[in-house]
């Protein structure tokens, strides 16, 4: 249980990590709060012969809005997340994702850049940023700057759109203005903290009539990456969010999740854990909808 | 070849070493500094037993490289209390409530407390449950850790004090 041994590189800035990245390779790795890579290189499973740290990098710490986005720098604590208050009131899924992501001393080192191109499967930071339909962006030495879609950026379990000498160095949340907007966020796990048997997300904007204006949700957790259903979300639109209705479009989203059976859970649990969820998390955004009259 | 100089600051003393760069803060403070205060547990970041204060934040000590604490402030259980020979107020109402038995989870649930009451001064059942829910205690001695936090921050247990 102790890491294999590599070089280790503190980064001045961006562009010094860039340069390493670009002339290592595979060798190579980033590390920020090394709340996954950490426990990866003590068991073994990764082994890279060089480590950047990127912990210090200032120019990864920011978090700048505009009127139609909040970006959050790849190197921000998920606990700094947590009690930004600007970003609260601007993607308050984020907060809400973050409750469950591990525990306050793992938060306080573990960064929103890092949950994400880790991609496991019932992460929560994943699900959250496919539903909120953010943006990531990659930057290398030889290719400069380009920007992933989230919804084309995880592409299996640990595995992501990311090249071997890129870095992600921001996050671009859309935000949702106007009226009654609310989003929640479950999940069930062994212990509170540990990883999610499936888990659910759901932001929403419903009409002056309550029926939906605009809905966008996912389950995690049950296939090898987070999932959203865009083309199910649509169909909703325009109409009122009974407890009926999302329990029938939580069972339809259900049939799609193929998940895989642990000690912990069968895959028809798992399966049925995620329709549930989902229908939950869907009518407690309703319920937050209500509360918040005006969402800015 | 692997091997990185550090300076860190561990309960108010500033040590410098050289270590190998895999070395992670958990062993730096256990086997080059012998303070076997803080334990090694499940060694990836579950059990809660290495938990230590970075510049006053909990962390896992174990999912940290030592290098990685080059010039930051580390606080473990030893340092807990004021001076030597003291105990601090949850530690006392650890001694008290009978809150330990093999005493291996003890150091990660007094560091779990304890920033729990630095933010919480008087927290809820259900707060230092969450709290402590990061950390695993083998013997299942959760209610005496949560009977003892009680009864450290019992605004009219100020007798104990």
């Amino acid at each position: 249980m102790k890491a294999a041994a590599f070089d280790y590189v503190r980064a001045d800035n961006l562009e010094h990590a860039l340069g390493i990245l670009d002339e290592a390779g595979s060798e190579a790795k980033l590390i920020a709060g090394g709340q996954s890579l950490v426990p990866m290189m003590a068991m073994r499973f990764a082994r890279p012969s060089l480590l950047v740290d990127i912990n210090r990098l200032e120019e990864l710490k920011k978090i700048s809005q505009d009127e139609h986005t909040v970006r959050v720098g790849a190197c921000v604590r998920q606990r700094d997340i947590e009690f930004n208050y600007s970003l609260c009131q601007t993607a308050p899924l984020l907060k809400k994702a973050l409750s469950w992501v591990g525990h306050s001393q793992t938060r306080n080192r573990g960064t929103i850049g890092g949950s994400l191109v880790y991609a496991d499967p019932s992460a929560e930071l994943p699900l959250a940023s496919l539903v909120l339909g953010a943006s990531m962006h990659l930057q290398s030495d030889a290719a400069g700057l380009r920007e992933v879609e989230a919804a084309d950026f995880f592409l299996g379990p640990m595995f992501t759109a990311i090249a071997e000498t890129e870095c992600l160095v921001a996050i671009d949340l859309p935000i949702w203005h106007g009226q009654h907007i609310g989003s929640a966020f479950t999940e069930v796990s062994m212990r509170r903290g540990d990883f999610a048997m499936a888990s659910a997300a759901c932001q929403l904007q419903t009409n002056d009539d309550g029926s939906l204006r605009r809905i966008s949700f996912g389950v995690g957790g049950v296939n090898s990456t987070p999932t959203v259903f865009p083309q199910i979300a649509q169909k909703m639109i325009d109409k009122p969010l009974t407890p009926e209705f999302a329990k029938e479009v939580a069972a339809e989203v259900a049939k799609e999740c193929d998940p895989g059976s642990d000690t912990h859970a069968s895959s028809r649990f798992r399966r049925s854990l995620a329709g549930t969820l989902l229908a939950r998390v869907m009518l407690e955004a309703l319920e937050d909808s209500m509360l918040n009259g005006v969402s800015k | 070849m692997n091997t990185v100089s550090v300076q860190i600051i561990v309960n108010g003393t500033l040590y410098a070493k050289e270590i190998e760069s895999r070395m992670t803060l958990v062993d730096f403070l256990r086997d080059e500094l012998g303070l076997t205060g803080t334990h090694a547990g499940c060694e990836h970041g579950v059990c809660g037993a290495c938990s230590i204060l970075l510049n006053d934040e909990p962390i896992r000590s174990c999912c940290i490289f030592a290098v990685q604490a080059d010039g930051m402030a580390v606080t473990t259980v030893e340092g807990l209390a004021l001076g030597r020979g003291q105990l601090s107020k949850i530690q006392d109402a650890f001694c008290e409530k009978h809150a330990l038995q093999c005493g291996y989870c003890t150091p990660g649930m007094l560091i779990a407390c304890h920033d729990l009451i630095k933010h919480t001064p008087h927290p809820s059942a259900e707060e230092v449950r969450e709290a402590i829910s990061s950390n695993i205690c083998r013997c299942t001695g959760y209610q005496q850790i949560v009977d003892a936090v009680l009864y450290a921050t019992d605004p009219k247990g100020a007798t104990h004090e």
